[in-house]
């Protein structure tokens, strides 16, 4: 389980966590909705360490996130990036299998490259893929290698960034079916964080919705559209008026 | 007036602040480069990039810097009757200054450019933090590899920098200036000491660290977007040629100021 205790970070004057305090239950998947710069990749970010909250604890299985020793931490998670961030001058077999190459997970490179392959083929993508660079690909086929590069070393927890930001809805759609077969075969603890609410829909167990640096809302995605808070039934609904203000 | 020198001194603080953070990032490498793990690729793949793909640049630099210091020396000697001066000064001028002076600095504007713009671009599309998901210490991944190649190349390079400026000495001399070439090649290996060959590396070495150093910091410290990218990458440039020049100044001091 990984659990948010009043959680607060700022950059500067912009004070984007205000006292976050969330649970989201072992093999689960729990999706964070809000607007645009509400902070949800920063919550995310800071369980990883990638981002150090000002204040507040975050607790993973009951014990604080980073302590200890960090490489077997972070060998318990897979992320899938906003844009990919696959490394551009490695072939795509590389990027999939980097974790299995080096470190504790360190295994020959053949066989790294038959793991590669295999989850390639996970996410619907041909080995013959896997030598190309991902400059070759196209968006949707990116954001898939990046997803086989988050389920490649069997992470315990996976994290997805805006795993549907700048695809088209089918190839959306592709996407979070995926996300969602690969979280219930593998029955890892799963956190998204998407204003797409077909994402939303299709990904979710729980629901939490994020604004003004504290979680609004949160519970069961049956629950979302009769959730009775304004913030979280503007929002899904998409509408301009309601207590968000539109321009921020 | 108090304006003026407030503003004075907030720059003097802030090339301060940014002195002590570069020297905490150095000392950061340093660290990293005697712990493990090492990641023999990526070092190998950097001894590629900074040193065998360097060495035309290098070559064409010191061949003509060589020449046109054949020249000059000729011209100038011809003066006062000391054009005969030209193997043993071409020589010295070099392998003494410059020699390591233009490697580094066609390194800092090859290499470190390079190296800062690569970084920048993976730190603004999320490699970098990829990195640390997947176990990867960024500065062991990334910069303890280019700057362990800055530090074996760049000496390397100076030295065939310096073989080849003196060779386009003597090509010219010989073919222009009507040079014996045997006495040529003899007044220079006579005229040259091993402290000017050792100053030489040892100032490749310092440069190369310089400039792989640079360019790492600028990249993983670059701003957001397009336009930090193109930031980082002229001020790693920037202070990685500054930063030669002065370090040459100081090891010339330590070597020939007895």
């Amino acid at each position: 389980m990984i659990r948010f205790d009043d959680v607060h970070k700022a950059f500067g004057s912009n004070h984007v966590l205000r006292g976050v305090t969330l649970d989201v239950p072992k093999g689960e998947s729990m999706v964070i909705i809000g607007g645009s710069g509400t902070g949800k990749s920063v919550a995310l970010k800071c369980v990883l360490g990638l981002v150090v909250p000002d204040s507040g604890v975050i607790l993973v299985d009951g014990k604080p996130a980073g302590a200890g020793d960090r490489e077997a931490f972070l060998a318990r998670f897979g992320m899938l990036f906003q844009g990919g961030a696959l490394f551009d001058s490695l072939p795509v077999w590389q990027n999939v299998a980097f974790r299995l190459m080096r470190g504790a997970l360190k295994r020959p490179a053949a066989e790294a490259k038959e793991i590669a392959i295999e989850k390639l083929r996970r996410v619907g993508l041909s080995p013959d893929v896997a030598d190309r660079l991902p400059a070759e690909l196209s968006g949707g086929m990116q954001k898939r290698v990046g997803l086989a590069r988050a389920i490649a070393a069997e992470p315990e927890i996976i994290f997805f960034d805006e795993p549907t930001t700048g695809l088209d809805p089918i190839m959306a759609g592709v996407i979070n079916d995926l996300i969602r077969e690969i979280v219930v075969e593998m029955g890892a603890t799963a956190m998204t964080i998407t204003h797409d609410m077909s994402s939303v829909r299709a990904i979710a167990d729980r629901v939490a919705m994020l604004h003004g640096g504290v979680i609004r809302w949160t519970g069961p995605v049956a629950e979302m559209d009769g959730s009775g808070d304004p913030y979280v039934d503007q929002f899904i609904h998409g509408r301009a008026e309601g207590p968000i203000a539109a321009v921020r | 007036m108090l304006r003026v020198l407030g503003g004075i001194g907030a720059q003097v603080l802030a090339i301060l602040a940014a002195v002590g953070r570069v020297a905490i990032y150095a000392g950061d490498t340093l660290r990293h480069l005697v712990t493990p793990p090492f990641y023999g690729r990526e070092f190998l793949n950097a001894l590629l990039q900074i040193g065998w793909l360097s060495l035309p640049v290098v070559g064409l630099t010191a061949v003509f810097t060589g020449g046109a210091l054949a020249l000059q020396i000729y011209a100038g000697g011809s003066r006062f009757d000391a054009a005969a001066v030209v193997p043993q000064i071409v020589a010295i001028g070099m392998v003494r200054e410059l020699g390591p002076v233009l490697v580094g600095l066609m390194i800092a504007a090859r290499v470190t450019s390079s190296i800062a713009a690569e970084i920048a671009t993976m730190k603004v599309t999320e490699q970098i933090d990829a990195l640390v998901t997947l176990s990867t210490h960024p500065m062991k991944y990334l910069t303890v590899p280019r700057v362990l190649a800055g530090l074996v190349t760049v000496p390397l390079l100076v030295g065939v920098g310096d073989v080849i400026g003196i060779f386009g000495g003597y090509q010219v001399a010989v073919r222009s200036l009507g040079f014996n070439a045997a006495t040529y090649l003899q007044n220079t290996v006579d005229f040259l000491e091993p402290l000017d060959v050792i100053s030489s590396l040892v100032k490749g070495a310092a440069f190369g660290v310089i400039a792989t150093l640079m360019g790492c910091y600028s990249g993983m410290n670059s701003g957001r977007g397009a336009q930090g990218v193109g930031a980082a990458t002229k001020s790693s440039v920037e202070a990685a040629s500054v930063l030669i020049l002065a370090a040459n100044f100081l090891l010339t001091g330590v070597f020939f100021s007895a």
